[in-house]
């Protein structure tokens, strides 16, 4: 039982991680047709700008994560400002761009910090533990959830509630469409990066408590992962992101707990494959 | 040019090709927009070599032609949502420059073949996007469109494809718009609904002129004054719609219609035919309808 309780805070801490990665990069995809292969570059990003400011730069942790979240956010207006917009409707050069970033930055990272893991400054009311149905849980995961959870009230609030949001919701479906009412949809691109960053670089912040540490390929590997929830979700759909990191969080940990470990993450590709031949178009179908 | 020779031309001259000649002349001066030798190449394949029109200021100008002609890539053109060159003079601004959402801001409403209707959106969120200004004309909107109200709530998909139209039409006259565009607004409604369309778009016309893409010629002959025929991506005839129409050797030639048309290729007279692209019988080419990225 508490093997079960643990693994499955664990889960959900994981899936949480991948939501706060995922989010961002289905709106963008969904609204952009952009694939940013960038996006765990902003993970990294934000990881590493908060574990600056956690040690180096001698703030508290949560003005630390603030910082990191600020500076992944700009990061990504900066993205698309300077080589997503002007490859616009030059769809395999931007993927490469991105790819380009994606590789350019861990590399930058590893030349200024090293390729070793930096242990992440952990402040004493996040670094115990509680007891839960018998089982001793890290408290961090419990930060995680309700980051991600924060994350996505405020995202379907402002997809629902706000102007920009209804403008992106219509681009989702139709961008052309968009523009021919006397809407410059550009703004919403530029805003929906400066989000998605936001989130990406929140991640990366919680991921070096999760994980207890930053690596410059931190945001890489859990890439790959976001991009199965962002698939899994469907693209554009935020709610299916959040039901889909969730799921492929649990698989993961429980098929690596109870089978070999390893297998849990090729299992996640197995669910991906199963849910596609299933559900072509995702969980949801749709956006919100 | 002369004014008189604007009262006269079409209204007598049963040559349509000489009428048209004068008539566009004259329009050329008064025109809402000019459209001169727009042209459009996507993918390399050319689409529109060569259109001219002219909008009036008042009423509803056709652009005609058979299926294929090229007459919603022309209003794509105009709007900016395919690659475009030639010259489109509105109200005293070049647009050909212009991307699609400063094109709208000009003032130009554009209801397209597709609808263009949110599926996921609801009635609402779909008008409310198509605001651009302070005051949304929604007493006019709910006024024609009573069901529009009565449906805020519920979302576009679900909507009956009259219903849908009534949303694409709707979005035009919710601003201040100098011009509307409208691509086929009845194409597969039921009469019923066409004729309910057919009534809001000539109230629209008595306030803002209508640059209307139609097939129903019978509409076309109820709502507009002039009209451009296209043909093989080219204007191919200018003139008043009511001389076309009643030319029945031109109407068939131009516009593929006149008496039930017989098999293929009859197409009888000795008028040279550079605008058959199409044979005779009006059969639908699987039209394009996936809007271009700006
Ligand atoms: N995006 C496109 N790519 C290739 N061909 C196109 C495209 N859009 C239109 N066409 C072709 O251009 C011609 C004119 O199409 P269209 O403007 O839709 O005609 P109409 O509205 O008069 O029926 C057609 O032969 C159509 O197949
Ligand atoms: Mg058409």
């Amino acid at each position: 039982m508490d093997t079960v309780v643990l693994l499955t805070c664990t889960g959900l801490g994981l899936g949480a991680l991948y939501f706060l990665v995922a989010s961002g990069l289905s709106l963008i995809f969904g609204l952009m047709d952009v694939l940013n292969f960038a996006h765990g570059a902003l993970l990294s990003v934000g990881a590493y700008a908060t574990w600056w400011a956690g040690t180096e730069g001698g703030m508290g942790f949560w003005l630390a994560v603030v910082f990191g979240t600020a500076v992944g956010t700009v990061a990504a207006v900066l993205l698309e400002l300077v080589l997503i917009r002007p490859l616009y409707n030059r769809p395999r050069d931007q993927i490469l761009a991105t790819v380009g970033v994606g590789l350019a930055v861990p590399a930058l990272l590893m030349g200024i910090w090293g390729a070793d893991s930096r242990p992440f400054p952990q402040p004493a009311a996040l670094s115990g533990t509680v007891g839960l149905f018998g089982a001793i849980v890290p408290v961090n995961r419990f930060v995680l959830l309700a980051a991600a959870a924060l994350v996505l009230v405020a995202l379907r609030l402002f997809l629902s509630r706000t102007r920009y949001g209804l403008v992106v919701r219509a681009g989702v479906e139709d961008r052309a469409m968009v523009t021919a009412l006397g809407i410059d949809v550009r703004k919403a691109f530029t805003l929906v990066f400066a989000i998605g960053g936001a989130a990406a670089a929140l991640g990366g912040a919680l991921s070096g408590l999760y994980f207890g540490s930053v690596h410059p390929g931190q945001g890489t590997s859990l890439l790959i992962f976001a991009f199965v929830v962002v698939v899994m979700g469907g693209m554009g759909s935020v709610t299916g992101a959040a039901v889909a990191s969730v799921a492929v969080g649990l698989v993961q940990q429980f098929a690596n707990y109870y089978t070999a470990a390893g297998l849990g993450d090729l299992s996640v590709v197995v669910l991906l494959a199963v849910l596609l031949l299933v559900r072509p178009r995702g969980l949801t179908g749709r956006l919100a | 040019m002369t004014d008189s020779s604007f009262l006269t031309s079409g209204q007598t001259d049963p040559a349509v090709g000489a009428s048209s000649a004068t008539s566009a002349a004259a329009a050329d001066r008064a025109a809402l927009l000019s459209v001169r030798d727009l042209r459009v190449v996507i993918d390399g394949l050319h689409i529109l070599h060569g259109v001219d029109l002219d909008v009036a200021p008042s009423g509803v100008t056709a652009l005609l032609g058979r299926n294929g002609a090229g007459k919603t890539t022309t209003v794509k053109a105009i709007m900016g949502l395919v690659p475009r060159t030639g010259s489109l003079r509105f109200a005293g601004t070049e647009l050909v420059k212009l991307p699609t959402h400063l094109v709208v801001r000009q003032g130009i409403g554009y209801a397209p073949e597709d609808r263009g209707i949110f599926a996921g959106l609801t009635v609402a969120e779909n008008l409310r996007l198509a605001e651009r200004d302070g005051s949304p004309a929604y007493d006019l909107v709910h006024e024609l469109f009573p069901e529009l109200k009565q449906r805020a709530g519920q979302l576009a998909g679900t909507l009956s494809g009259g219903q849908q139209q009534m949303v694409a039409i709707g979005r035009t006259l919710l601003n201040g718009n100098r011009l509307i565009i409208a691509d086929e607004p009845t194409k597969g409604l039921a009469p019923k609904i066409v004729a309910e369309v057919a009534d809001v778009l000539e109230r629209a016309a008595a306030t803002v002129p209508v640059l209307l893409v139609e097939q129903n010629l019978a509409l076309v002959r109820r709502l507009a004054g002039t009209c451009a025929v296209l043909a093989d991506g080219r204007t191919a005839h200018r003139g008043g719609t009511a001389e076309l129409l009643a030319d029945e050797e031109a109407a068939r030639r131009l516009l593929g219609v006149g008496r039930p048309a017989p098999a293929a290729t009859s197409v009888p007279g000795p008028a040279p035919t550079p605008t058959v692209a199409v044979p005779p019988p009006v059969v639908p080419t699987a039209t394009v309808t996936k809007e271009v990225a700006p």
